[in-house]
């Protein structure tokens, strides 16, 4: 039983670090700002969340505190993640060039149109 | 298999401390820098399994709380409304 637990433990863990690496690819060949969050935070949030778990597979008496930290992982990425967004977008700068859409600027004139009406 | 774990992720450490160097604008940097924290925070329970210690599990916790707090501090600061 230990031994099948260590086997499903090992490809858990291979399965985060291979998001881990792929993670940090994705920040350094993203095109813009937005980009690059994207791939850094949800690549990451699944490659820690695996590796750690993994580890907590491996070593059964590790699974309680391995879990509490995996569940902070997933409950804090995407709130930093948020104001990292929120922020670049409030001190200026600029989506990529080939962007189709920009949903929060319409939003954000739509609020100052509505703002001017009253 | 351990070593091959140690490997690449390390391999994606070095990727963002790449982009943490040459990155053009500051969110670029701050993005970096929370993906660094999250890769040595799993990098982290890595050690503790290598080394076979309790120990480093406490250390990656306190590490993943405090890095969180810092990114969010220096987002916010950046933003012009601490």
């Amino acid at each position: 039983m230990e031994q099948i637990l260590e086997y499903i433990g090992m490809a858990v863990t291979s399965i985060g670090v291979i998001f881990l690496f792929l993670g940090g690819l994705g920040i350094l060949r993203m095109p813009d700002v937005y980009n690059r969050m994207q791939a850094g935070t949800k690549a990451t949030t699944l490659g820690a969340v695996g590796t750690i778990i993994g580890v907590g597979l491996m070593h059964p008496e590790w699974f309680f505190k391995t879990s509490i930290i995996a569940l902070f992982i997933l409950l804090s990425n995407p709130i930093s993640s948020h104001a990292l967004a929120r922020g670049s977008y409030r001190i200026g700068i600029k989506l990529w060039q080939k962007k189709k859409i920009d949903a929060y600027g319409e939003a954000l004139k739509n609020v100052k149109k509505e703002e001017e009406a009253d | 298999m351990i070593y091959a774990y140690f490997g690449v992720a390390i391999a994606g450490l070095i990727l963002a401390a790449i982009r943490f160097s040459i990155g053009p604008t500051v969110s670029d940097r701050l993005v970096a820098l929370d993906t660094m924290t999250t890769i040595t925070t799993a990098f982290l329970v890595l050690l503790g399994l290598f080394f076979e210690r309790y120990i480093y599990i406490d250390v990656a916790l306190i590490y993943g709380v405090l890095g969180f707090v810092g990114v969010l501090t220096m987002a916010r600061y950046f933003e012009g409304g601490l």
